[in-house]
């Protein structure tokens, strides 16, 4: 698990995804191939502002293994002000989110994974009204 | 192409199969279909198996020649073949068997789906999250029941679904079992039940999520002038079709369609020559309750949106127009993940022979709706008497 984290650290924690010039579209997670241009893809590293606003989310009760001590928390899907759709943890209180709520990115520890302790961190979303 | 027939079936028991190893499991259900087709065995040319993770489930790599061993066919060296798609596995496996016939390459041929995720405790949830994305959905804190979740809550408030809507999908799945001897929960439950049952991921609560299980299940293809020197009552399969999406469910456009189940169901209705309203009986992807409003939807039985409509009308009960899980699905007959697929392909032929026993409707063509994930992979098989 870890070099698998490690290669993807700059764009887990500063939210740099991709642009492609042929089409203008943008993409967070990173692609490096554009699924509507394909081979015609022109691909260059995109940062984002960090700006979104939440579409849908969950309140998770029952968690993974690593993540029982946080439980409940709360993932939602994030429309960003460019345009990707993601899916983060938002740090906020269960009873106050709610749809169409704007958010805004924020650099949070993520879990720790097994006896070692290795503490992954990543970026997460708070409330930003 | 040749046309493909259902020969053979057999299903072991869906559940927390304690007493039984991963072996046990998958020779129960290919013996029953051996048996069901009136095989000794060595008529068998090839195997096709889908399982998910019997690496992470058990250790256990290289499935394909463990069951071809263990399923008594070692001396004569068939092909035998896994493939994986997450929970698709099973419909994936269904196809490859199907094109092998339809292709000429061989006239009979097993396909099997078998998972052992009991062994493995709690941990079984998370192997089967590895279906989504890994990288950016499950290192977020994203289970695959909270992604379903936020399909539903979207749902819910684009067109006024409502939790009871889906308490009624589990009633349902709940009630048919109760006629399935092979399925794992036996026993009916109430709305009321469903709806106070502590949440999972909000606002999907235990009843309306399937179980994770043990199982295995296995049919005999072959093709029709074959099938007929072994059967009176072939099924065959009119389509197989099978599509796949992002795999992420923020990549897709539109949140509330699994383009794969769409694309793979045209394709489908258009190779059997049908459309969604001959169908008389589906068995559809319950992972989750919303998963079957969506399937509903998604495969034609209803508008966008208007998915929820057939279960409060009762159209997809037992006695309705459009029966769905009369098996009990994924949430009562239980979901042993690469094994359901083909299960599903068992129940269809079992009701168009007319061997269902008490759950038994009447139908001349049968739809099994397979999904991998949240919907990055679908199977659309169409079945007719
Ligand atoms: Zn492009």
């Amino acid at each position: 698990m870890l070099p698998r984290f490690w290669r993807k650290i700059k764009y887990r924690y500063d939210l740099v995804g991709t642009k492609c010039k042929n089409c203008g579209n943008s993409y967070y997670p990173p692609r490096n191939l554009c699924p509507v241009c394909r081979r015609k893809s022109d691909i260059a590293e995109m940062k984002f502002s960090g700006r979104g606003e939440v579409i849908s989310y969950s309140v998770v009760h029952e968690a993974p293994e690593d993540l029982k001590a946080q439980k409940p928390y709360v993932v939602a899907l994030i429309k960003l002000e460019e345009g990707p759709v993601i899916t983060s943890q938002l740090v906020c209180d269960p009873e106050n989110v709610r749809t169409g709520m704007r958010v805004k990115k924020a650099f949070r520890k993520y879990g720790e994974e097994g006896e070692a302790g290795i503490i992954y961190y990543g970026t997460k979303f708070v409330p930003d009204e | 192409m040749r046309r493909v027939a259902v020969i053979g079936v057999g299903q072991s028991k869906f559940g927390e199969l304690w007493d039984s190893s991963f072996r046990d499991i998958v020779l129960s259900a290919g013996v029953e279909a051996l048996e069901d087709a009136g095989l000794e065995g060595k008529e068998l040319e090839a195997m096709y198996i889908g399982n998910m993770s019997g690496g992470r489930y058990l250790g256990q790599e290289h499935i394909a020649a463990l069951i071809a061993d263990y399923a008594g066919l070692a001396e004569l060296n068939i092909p035998s073949t896994r493939v994986e798609a997450a929970d698709a596995s099973g419909g994936l496996a269904l196809r490859q068997a199907c094109m092998a016939v339809a292709s000429g390459m061989h006239d009979i041929v097993i396909a099997a789906g078998a998972e052992k995720v009991t062994d493995v405790g709690s941990k079984a949830m998370e192997i089967l999250a590895s279906a989504t994305d890994r990288e950016w959905e499950v290192f977020t804190g994203a289970t695959l029941a909270s992604l379903y979740a936020m399909i539903a809550r979207l749902h819910m408030r684009e067109f006024g679904t409502k939790p009871e809507d889906l308490a009624m999908v589990s009633v349902k799945n709940h009630k048919n079992a109760t006629l399935n001897p092979k399925a794992q929960f036996r026993r009916e439950i109430s709305l009321e039940v469903a709806l106070n049952s502590p949440y999972v991921a909000e606002p999907l609560r235990l009843f309306d999520c399937a179980p994770l299980s043990d199982g295995a299940a296995a049919v005999i293809l072959a093709s029709e002038d074959i099938a007929k020197k072994y059967t009176d009552t072939p099924v065959y399969i009119s389509a197989c079709s099978q599509a796949s999406d992002y795999i992420a469910l923020h990549s897709r456009k539109d949140l509330l369609t699994m383009q794969a189940v769409v694309h793979a169901a045209r394709q489908a209705y258009e190779q059997a020559g049908i459309e969604a309203k001959d169908v008389g009986v589906a068995e559809v992807h319950d992972s989750f309750t919303i998963a079957e409003i969506l399937a509903y939807e998604d495969l034609g039985f209803a508008k966008k949106g208007e998915g929820a409509e057939l279960i409060r009308e009762g159209v997809t009960c037992l006695d309705g127009e459009i029966p769905v899980n009369p098996s009990g699905g994924l949430k009562a007959c239980g979901h042993a993940v690469g094994a359901t697929g083909i299960r599903q392909a068992v129940e269809i032929t079992l009701q168009l022979r007319g061997e269902a026993g008490k759950r038994q409707v009447d139908a001349e063509n049968g739809l099994a709706l397979n999904v991998g994930g949240t919907g990055a992979t679908a199977t659309v098989t169409i079945f007719t008497r």
